[in-house]
């Protein structure tokens, strides 16, 4: 590794599993990072087309060489096609996964799928309310029919506010069916279809409003339907969590139906019996990136750690089996579990790794495929070779489980405290802190100090996904880190007896984001661009966050980029992204790879906000 | 010896990744991000042809005796004695063109605003040309002649030997 430790991470877990791998050779994403360097200017700045075989085709960006592609496509048109197929492809992977949840929920009111039941029943109840039917199969068909719909309305979409709602019907933007958005997304950006950058933009913010009201909304509401809602919620995280003496599973990616399954299964006393006479104390499952945010939330499962972890927690030689789902895993998995007795489980029929084992998951065997998972690593156990384990002692402990219902409910069944602390500037506004980790950050730099920043000035941070998992092994979601906080949000932390960064999930999660953003506008009689709020995504990597992006300030919130988004080759593009869409959707991009900078944009931004309010 | 930029023509995918960096190693900013919105656009001097089917990157020689310098008449161009490197003084540029009609490898360029030459100054700043550093696939090698032709020699000998083994087998 050509980097010092110390600038490849600040979680000083990982620094010593980095020294770990460097001095026994095991390479890393960063070590790949390395490799990959300088990367390709043209990707960089979003001006290679694929898009047909006329080319490959790229615009030279000092206007010396080709500035158009062989179908005259400019610059402009590039780079909102490509940012437009980002965008597909990030609605897709929520959505997709919102779709296996939604057939998980009908196949259990059809009585199909004996592994699980509802554990939130009157969060049902209040769905089919909201969809206006009186039965449960009625709720599960009518959410299914949510993906093929073809002219919409998708019905979360009911719950922004109405002059939101408003907006996007003006606009041509209320999206019209999950799927048929993303679909259209790949049709627009064929050769020779849409070329207008302003109109492929457009449509870019529809597909992803399907994807925040639509897809991700989905997810977390049948999630929770299915498993409960998370309600607050003590655990720890950090690659510490990793026990030298029991069987450790890792569930690593971001569908919750199996991992729940692994929970049950590694309580079964049976199975904790069979791992006894293994030798081992008993069964540890942690979690990795968002299935570890799903269990987390919701069962108090440790966390190992996020994103750029995942190969650092094979590494220590104690993951008896990495049990995959999908998204955000890494195929180098495959390999490196090979340099150790590391099982590397894949479960899902779309995503399969070398190097692992496949044992495929079906909601109808649920439960006997996950007793076979915990068994395979039961067994793999004594396959451990004690002399290369290498655990981290750091663990940091956590407060989680903050769904919008738990945090209407710790404020007393109502918003009213949380408006008037915002009214009276004790909060001065709410910050969103979402998204990955990427190696072109120093491992959680980005997130810690955005968010400490961000509570230092009485800005109360929500936050999903890799940013939450980073906030935890930084001790940022305890009470205590009140301590942290400026003065007025100190005070409203200490009173409730909540962490000034409330954990809300994973990243389909972030749709709690904006119901709650959504409740607030409603409280206040205003549109969500009107509140003293902004999101960001310090290290973000995946197309997933570009998606997201683009629904949150679609849903009208100013968000700051740590990392820079491959548009930076159209100028018109950039305009529109970081200035024009301020007058469309009323809010705006900012790219700021400086933590301290981002935040201070965000505190300018909420306070401008708070002036317009008149606060 | 001193070091020269070889080619290694076979390996080049035409990817234009060299003639990126160089253009951005001589912008204002030297930083991609921030090239693209400067007002005088950056200009690359290593360009990458197509002939006969072949990706070619061409790069100033810095020949010896060169005949750029030999034809430039203002003294612009000029050779460093001590490391053969061929630059122009910019201010001394009329923008005659001369060193463009007379250079083998069409590798003089010019400045977007003013009348000048804009040729490889082989990055007299950097350990390693930009292009070089830039290029993911080695087609473009930053060594001295001896180190270069050893490398080819080498690959030669390996490319014969795996011909022999094959010809002993069939």
């Amino acid at each position: 590794m050509a980097k010092d430790i110390r600038d490849s991470s600040i979680d000083p877990a990982s620094q010593d599993m980095l020294d770990v791998c460097q001095r026994a050779g095991l390479e890393t994403a960063w070590d790949r990072y390395e490799k990959q360097q300088p990367q390709c200017g043209f990707g960089e700045l979003g001006l290679c087309c694929r898009n047909c075989n006329m080319g490959p085709c790229r615009i030279d960006p000092f206007g010396e060489g080709a500035t158009k592609g062989v179908c005259g496509a400019t610059a402009d048109i590039i780079v909102a096609r490509n940012l437009l197929r980002s965008i597909a492809a990030g609605a897709a992977a929520h959505s997709d996964h919102a779709r296996d949840v939604a057939h998980t929920f009908r196949e259990v009111v059809y009585g199909r799928a004996g592994s699980y039941s509802i554990k939130d029943r009157a969060k049902m109840e209040r769905l089919m309310k909201e969809y206006g039917v009186q039965t449960d199969i009625a709720l599960a068909d009518s959410i299914m029919a949510e993906f093929g719909k073809q002219d919409g309305p998708i019905q979360f979409t009911r719950r922004a506010p109405a002059k939101r709602q408003q907006l996007w019907e003006k606009l041509g933007i209320e999206p019209r069916g999950i799927d048929r958005e993303i679909v259209e997304c790949m049709h627009r950006t064929h050769m020779g279809v849409d070329n207008d950058y302003v109109n492929l933009i457009l449509h870019g913010l529809r597909t992803s409003l399907a994807d925040g009201w639509g897809g991700s909304m989905i997810a977390t509401e049948l999630q929770d339907v299915l498993f409960g809602t998370p309600t607050p919620t003590f655990s720890e995280a950090n690659l510490g969590v990793l026990e030298p003496n029991k069987v450790n599973v890792i569930v690593h990616g971001h569908e919750p139906l199996l991992s729940e399954m692994i929970v049950a299964a590694a309580a079964d006393p049976e199975i904790v019996e069979l791992a006894k006479k293994q030798g081992a104390l008993g069964i540890n499952v942690a979690g990795m990136c968002c299935t570890g945010n799903e269990v987390l939330m919701r069962h108090g499962v440790p966390v190992a750690g996020n994103f750029l972890q995942q190969e650092l927690a094979v590494a220590t030689g104690a993951v008896d089996a990495m049990v995959v789902d999908v998204q955000c895993v890494m195929p180098a998995l495959g390999a490196l579990a090979g340099c150790f007795h590391t099982l590397f489980i894949s479960t899902s029929p779309k995503a399969k790794f070398p190097g692992a084992v496949h044992m495929e998951f079906h909601e109808e065997t649920a439960l006997q495929t996950a007793r076979a998972i915990v068994l395979e690593a039961v067994k793999n156990y004594k396959n451990r070779n004690s002399a290369r384990v290498h655990i981290p002692k750091e663990k940091s402990k956590c407060m989680v489980g903050f769904s919008v219902e738990t945090i209407v409910g710790a404020l007393g069944g109502t918003l009213d405290p949380l408006l008037s602390a915002i009214k009276s500037g004790a909060i001065r506004g709410i910050g969103a802190v979402v998204g990955c980790n990427n190696p072109k950050v120093v491992q959680d730099y980005g997130h810690i100090n955005l968010v400490k920043e961000l509570i230092r000035n009485n800005v109360l941070v929500v936050n999903t996904g890799c940013n939450a998992q980073a906030c935890a092994k930084a001790g940022l979601l305890l009470p205590e880190a009140a301590d942290m906080a400026g003065e007025g949000l100190k005070g409203v932390c200490k009173a409730l007896g909540i962490p000034p960064v409330l954990h809300m999930g994973s990243c389909v999660d972030i749709s709690r984001i904006l119901v709650a953003a959504a409740a607030i506008a409603n409280a206040l009689g205003v549109d969500i661009s009107d509140l003293p709020a902004a999101g960001a995504a310090p290290e973000w990597m995946s197309e997933k966050a570009v998606a997201i992006g683009a629904y949150v300030v679609g849903s009208g919130v100013f968000t700051v980029l740590g990392t820079v988004p491959a548009v930076l080759g159209s100028s018109a593009v950039v305009g529109l992204l970081t200035s024009g869409a301020k007058d469309v959707v009323g809010a705006t991009f900012a790219v700021e790879p400086d933590p301290f900078k981002a935040a201070a944009l965000m505190i300018d931004h909420i306070d401008s906000q708070r002036k317009k309010l008149g606060l | 010896m001193k070091k020269e930029v070889f080619v290694r023509l076979d390996r080049c995918m035409g990817c234009k990744s060299c003639e990126m960096a160089c253009a951005v190693e001589h912008s204002y900013s030297k930083n991609l991000f921030a090239a693209v919105s400067e007002r005088s656009g950056p200009i690359r001097r290593v360009y990458v042809e197509t002939a006969e089917g072949q990706r070619i990157p061409l790069v100033c020689r810095h020949c010896e005796d060169a005949p750029c310098v030999a034809v430039c008449r203002t003294g612009a161009m000029n050779q460093d004695p001590a490391t053969g490197i061929v630059d122009r003084n910019e201010e001394n540029c009329v923008g005659c063109w001369m060193c463009a009609m007379v250079c083998p490898y069409g590798v003089i360029g010019r400045h977007t605003e003013v009348r000048k030459a804009v040729k490889c100054d082989r990055c007299k700043n950097l350990e390693v040309p930009a292009c070089v550093a830039a290029c993911p696939t080695g087609t473009l090698i930053f060594a001295t002649q001896r180190e270069f032709v050893e490398m080819m020699r080498k690959e030669a000998a390996v490319r014969l030997a795996r011909e022999a083994k094959g010809l002993a087998k069939a």
